[in-house]
């Protein structure tokens, strides 16, 4: 290596080493990010709470209850007397759902025509919606399985099976575990946040200092400046990569079923189209706190818009077309698809593409507007 | 052309409707100390930043060392040292890994060259200070020793001084003649007039134009319109005004707790005496002043 990028590299690292809290930030934010969303931010719906007014009080209505409680996704939170009773549970959001039994139902059941009520808290609409669904589900099993015993009493024939019947099939990640889906998330963002962020700053501190102007009447060249400043920060953004594959995968046991060399090839290509946006950020910003807003402007539309937390194909078509120009959109495709699907290239040929374009085209401009000049 | 270690034709740089230096000229000699005077804005530093390609001139020229100042910015950079005025010194690395930096990028790696260095800017012993601990005096020695790492033939000192204690000046312009005295050609930029005075020639800039360039001696006998007189007068503004209504002084000025002034030349010292005394000034003193290159600038900024 020559003796001009070397002393660079080796600056920055110094630089790096002697701002501690920073150096913390780098290594322990990804593990705290990864512990969040890997745990909190979970869609996994469970344990909703219930309230129950049973007003039948009857071997029937409490057969039914069972059946609710057998599933996990409900908990008998409160036995309730009266309608006042579980609007007040709901307002307070001590309860998410409200069961109600009639009077009657053990007789109604009799005559095959029982009906219960259930009110459910729609305000977040994630669990209302899991609520909602699991609900009809546990009635309608229970309602066959009613109607099943009735006719073995009967003495007809004692199994009934629905028309059709919907055989679903998970792959990849059969058990819908979150984690297995954020924790590729947390990979891509702290990649294109650490690269961007830090490679913005660290150039800017230079030009706030004023060492930037010492510097360009040195005989350094404005690429061995640019790559002297940024290969620090990649090869700390890959002990993240690293760090979070280790814990995602021992920790929450994600799988890696990819190649381990493609997965850090890939991010090598995504860390490329980061590092453009932070050093292309560094030649608009004047101070470090101008660049960190202007990196920050672009990392909340690209986490929105890449389907970290969102899925594109839900959203409007404009917002779909807007995600296109977003790296992280494809990073993600790829770094799931290696992870969970343990694919080869030829099933990401266009990601590939769509991010070899970006990281060339941001690179270009930001290596244009960086010219070893003042003016 | 001439060997000039600097030759500037009708340099000018325009930034906008604003002309930052309109049309300078000058040469520079190997191993002259050549100051650059004039106040804050007067065109000194963007004449420097031309002079090392960090700007496109608008018009003219400008040779250094033989390269075309823009067009061949990297040969000059390679042989002349720059020292900025704000000290651009890296805060969080010590004395010692800020010249190793700077050498590195130079292309020295040799230890021994970074510990002359060290020594020549008197540093050592402080090799493991952190550069944000070290003393204004200390760190301009430091940014010293970086523009001077790769020992180069040519020295674009802007502003060396600002915000320095007058001993630290002092030692530091004694390091400028030893540099001087072995061949190194500088060229330094400053506000004080003082400082001017230690230089072998000094140009006055103002407003971007380069009104004259001179040894001082020359310059205080060929700009200054007459003789330098310092009068001690009670009340001092009293006697300002009745100055300025004698006839032959040209310009009266506050100067501390006396009055200076320019007369035309030849003037007697009784005639401003007579004259203060109609005024009912009353004169404790009035004594022949030695001109200074703050007249000068003041002549010339009429």
């Amino acid at each position: 290596m020559n003796s001009r990028l070397f002393s660079l590299i080796r600056k920055e690292f110094i630089q790096i080493w002697r701002d501690p809290r920073t150096l913390a930030l780098i290594l322990v934010m990804p593990i705290v990010q990864l512990f969040l969303l890997g745990y909190a931010a979970t869609t996994d719906v469970k344990n909703i709470s219930l309230a129950v007014w049973d007003q039948s009080q009857t071997p029937q209505s409490r057969a039914f209850l069972d059946a609710f409680r057998s599933a996990n996704y409900f908990r008998i939170a409160y036995s309730v007397g009266s309608q006042a009773e579980y609007r007040m549970l709901i307002e307070t959001g001590k309860a998410r759902a409200a069961l109600i039994i009639p009077p009657d139902y053990a007789n109604r059941l009799q005559e095959g025509n029982a009906q219960v009520s259930m009110v459910l808290d729609g305000s977040d609409a994630t669990v209302g919606g899991t609520a909602l669904s699991t609900a009809r589900l546990i009635g309608q099993s229970y309602a066959t399985k009613v109607l099943t015993e009735q006719l073995a009493l009967t003495g007809r024939s004692a199994t009934i099976t629905p028309p059709v019947e919907v055989r679903t099939q998970v792959w990849y990640n059969p058990d819908l575990i979150s984690a297995y889906f954020n924790i590729p998330g947390v990979i891509g963002m702290i990649l294109s946040f650490i690269t961007a962020l830090l490679t913005a700053t660290a150039v800017v501190r230079e030009r706030e200092r004023g060492t930037i102007e010492q510097l360009i009447v040195t005989p350094i060249r404005s690429w061995e400046l640019i790559v002297g400043k940024i290969l620090p920060y990649v090869m700390l953004a890959f002990v993240d990569v690293l760090e979070v594959l280790i814990i995602g995968h021992w920790w929450f046991k994600v799988p890696v079923r990819g190649d381990l060399g493609l997965i850090l090839l890939l991010s090598g290509l995504f860390v490329l189209s980061s590092l453009g946006i932070g050093l292309f950020a560094s030649t608009v910003a004047n101070t470090q706190q101008e660049a960190m807003l202007t990196v920050m402007f672009t990392m909340l539309p690209s986490i929105f818009l890449s389907g970290f937390f969102f899925p594109l194909d839900a959203m409007p078509k404009f917002l779909q077309i807007v995600s296109y120009a977003v790296p992280l959109r494809y990073y993600l495709v790829i770094i799931r698809a290696l992870l969970l699907k343990g694919v080869g290239v030829d099933a990401l040929q266009n990601e590939i593409i769509a991010l070899t374009i970006f990281a060339v085209v941001i690179m270009g401009a930001a290596a244009l507007r960086f010219r070893k000049r003042l003016d | 052309m001439s060997e000039s270690v600097i030759s500037v034709q009708n340099l000018t740089r325009r930034f906008g409707d604003f002309v930052a230096v309109d049309h300078v000229s000058f040469e520079v000699e190997q191993g002259e100390i050549v100051g650059y005077l004039g106040p804050n804005g007067s065109g000194k530093t963007t004449t420097i930043r031309m002079l090392l390609g960090l700007l496109e001139p608008s018009e003219g020229k400008a040779t250094v060392l033989g390269y075309d100042a823009f067009r061949q910015s990297e040969d000059v950079r390679a042989r002349a040292g720059y020292m900025s005025q704000k000290f651009a010194l890296y805060d969080d690395l010590t004395t010692l890994e800020n010249l190793t930096f700077y050498g590195g990028v130079y292309g020295i790696t040799d230890k021994n060259r970074i510990k002359q260095t060290l020594e020549l800017v008197g540093l050592t012993g402080h090799e493991s200070t952190l550069t944000r601990s070290l003393s204004a005096g200390w760190r301009q020695r430091l940014a010293l020793g970086i523009a001077l790492v790769h020992q180069p033939k040519l020295l674009f000192l802007d502003e060396p001084t600002s915000g320095v204690d007058p001993t630290a000046r002092r030692a530091f312009w004694d390091l400028i003649y030893q540099l001087a005295e072995s061949g190194v050609t500088i060229l330094v930029t400053t506000h004080y007039m003082d400082e001017a005075e230690y230089c072998e020639r000094v140009g006055i800039m103002r407003d971007g134009k380069l009104l004259a360039m001179d040894t001082p001696t020359n310059l205080k006998q060929k700009v200054i319109p007459g003789d330098v007189w310092e009068v001690f007068a009670e009340p001092l503004q009293d006697g300002l005004n009745a100055l300025h209504e004698i006839d032959g002084v040209l310009r009266v000025g506050l100067a501390g707790d006396h009055l200076r002034t320019i007369t035309q030349r030849g003037m007697k010292k009784t005639a401003l005496q007579t004259g203060l005394d109609s005024k009912g000034v009353h004169v404790a003193n009035i004594a022949a002043g030695e001109p200074t290159l703050e007249d000068v600038f003041l002549s010339l900024a009429r």
